[in-house]
């Protein structure tokens, strides 16, 4: 399943690399730890985390995200769109708390399996 | 003779290196940290490792990388690939660990509060960069710096 399915169906306000959202999304993970999130995310997966600030981009991109989601309304920094712009990495905001948003992720990739 | 054993020495192993480079990381500089990592990472996939490898590898240097701009003034990574090995040296210049059996636990961290903000700081950096390597090395000095080898063995 694409990004830009995920981001319809769910309502995503998509905030950079819109040309990227054919990226596919293998499976996802869920954290604001962000060594937990190197350790044990994989490629392919999207993001879903509420940290906002640059380093998020460098994550993403060193693990082959296929993008990341911010939860509850929260915006990225201005320095962290500007990296994502630059890195071309997908960046998309969800009005859901992580919970709501990972199960429902979950389960569109559930049926699609 | 002993400078021609050395020469000699240094020559064979020369044979075997794939890839030797050593990267600068900046302490405290934040916006630029895991841009060596990738770097590293890119350049290992361009060697054409195996994934696994590629991936301990990343792991590796991206907490060494974070422990650096967290921790210390300045420091680098020593990259050497053999056809069997990926060896990473992390050498930095800062404040050291005093305790390394400490440091060494999981959950352990000295962080300030702006570092956990971020969620860096959980006390995951040394057992991840442990736990992905093969063989693992780490001495330290006071207020001098801390010395990391890891060496990733490539099936």
């Amino acid at each position: 399943m694409d990004i830009e399915t995920i981001a319809k169906k769910l309502n995503l306000k998509v905030k950079s690399a819109s040309d990227r959202l054919k990226n596919n999304v293998t499976g996802g993970y869920t954290g604001d730890l962000l060594s937990d999130v190197m350790a044990n995310s994989h490629e392919g997966d999207i993001w879903i985390t509420r940290q906002v600030h640059q380093n998020i981009v460098a994550i993403a991109t060193l693990k082959e995200h296929a993008g990341i989601i911010l939860v509850n309304s929260c915006e990225p920094a201005r320095d962290t769109l500007e990296k994502a712009v630059k890195e071309n990495v997908p960046i998309m905001v969800s009005n859901l708390p992580a919970f709501e948003l990972t199960g429902k992720i979950f389960n569109l990739l559930a049926e699609k399996k | 003779m002993v400078a021609w054993n050395k020469l000699k020495t240094k020559v064979c192993t020369t044979e075997n290196i794939l890839y030797k480079n050593s990267f600068d990381i900046e302490g405290g500089n934040f916006s630029n940290a895991g841009a060596v990592s990738t770097r590293i990472k890119w350049i290992l996939k361009q060697i054409g490792l195996p994934d696994d490898v590629v991936r301990k590898s990343a792991i590796v240097c991206y907490e060494s990388e974070i422990n650096i701009v967290s921790y210390a003034r300045k420091g680098k990574i020593n990259l050497t690939v053999t056809p069997k090995t990926v060896e990473i040296e992390v050498i930095d210049e800062g404040q050291g660990i005093p305790n390394i059996e400490l440091a060494m636990q999981q959950g352990y961290s000295t962080a300030n509060q702006q570092i956990r903000e971020m969620g860096f700081g959980a006390g995951m950096g040394l057992h991840n960069i442990k736990s992905y390597s093969d063989t693992f090395n780490i001495s330290s000095e006071v207020n001098k710096g801390t010395f990391l080898k890891m060496i990733i063995n490539s099936p």
